[in-house]
């Protein structure tokens, strides 16, 4: 029993692991975005 | 058609929780007992179930890193690459999955954590040459050789996919052969469980790929929206 349960936790723990990373790095790059466009802006309004 | 895409990516990822979620009860509970002497041996039999399923989405990961490879080096257009890299990824993890659950089900059946046979070392080579793929692409900064190199190690690397599958056919390895001229090592109660688990992960490979493709859309907005500020 407690070499099944072991399999299935890591199973899981890798699944969530992969999961976890790639919605990290998405809110990273997100934020990361709304910075750019924020200056993108604000440097177009000054030359306006 | 983003907020379209944006919902059916909501549902295909609430649809792949629900199927693993059926797939563990099926695999843990639904599927029978195997016929074995010992009440260890039952209840690591269990770990077959994702154990291969987790092993297919690794092979077919590998594979559509394979068709970007070559998709890319014919048309040179980013997307190829793209779903290259992102099935590279999940398909190394996936691997990883496959390595360590065999290894908690060796402990029990064969009293060994490791053993060197054909199939075992090759699923680890296999592994490396993936990590291998990652940190290649990482190690170039100029993005067109990036995908070429990428392209053709992708390629390249696919070869240890036949290798691995035929490893139990062609040696005498002592990994159980499942689908076999001999006959199978499931009974026919135990290939539904066994078949719900690879078409559930199918789909969830599916899921993480789309999200994973996102987010390699969402780096070259970043990117073109750096260029510009700085331009």
């Amino acid at each position: 029993m407690g070499y099944l349960a072991a399999a299935y936790a890591v199973l899981w723990a890798i699944s969530f692991g992969l999961v976890f990373s790639i919605v990290w790095r998405q809110r990273k790059l997100q934020q990361e975005l709304q910075v750019l466009r924020q200056v993108v802006e604000d440097e177009t309004i000054s030359h306006e | 058609m983003k907020r379209r895409n944006d919902t059916l990516l909501l549902v295909l990822t609430g649809l792949s929780a629900v199927l693993v979620l059926a797939a563990l009860y099926l695999a843990l509970v639904g599927a029978p007992e195997a016929d074995l002497k010992s009440e260890t041996g039952r209840y690591a039999q269990r770990i077959i179930y994702f154990h291969i399923a987790t092993a297919w989405v690794g092979f077919l990961a590998f594979f559509v890193t394979f068709v970007g490879g070559v998709g890319y080096l014919r048309t040179q257009a980013r997307k190829w690459d793209i779903l290259a890299l992102a099935s590279a990824e999940i398909g190394t993890v996936f691997m990883l999955g496959v390595l360590v659950s065999g290894s908690i089900w060796a402990k029990p059946a064969w009293g060994v954590w490791w053993v060197w046979d054909e199939r075992l070392t090759i699923s680890l080579v296999q592994f490396l040459v993936y990590v291998g793929y990652l940190m290649l692409r990482s190690s170039v900064s100029d993005p067109t050789r990036r995908a070429r190199f990428g392209a053709v190690y992708g390629i390249v690397a696919f070869i240890s996919v036949p290798i691995n599958f035929i490893a139990i056919r062609l040696w005498r390895t002592q990994h159980p052969l499942m689908f076999g001229a001999e006959g199978g090592g499931l009974s026919d109660d135990m290939m539904f469980a066994f078949f719900f688990c690879l078409a559930t992960f199918t789909v969830w490979y599916a899921t993480l790929m789309w999200h994973r493709i996102r987010l390699e859309q969402l780096r070259d907005d970043v990117e073109d929206l750096k260029q510009r500020v700085m331009s």
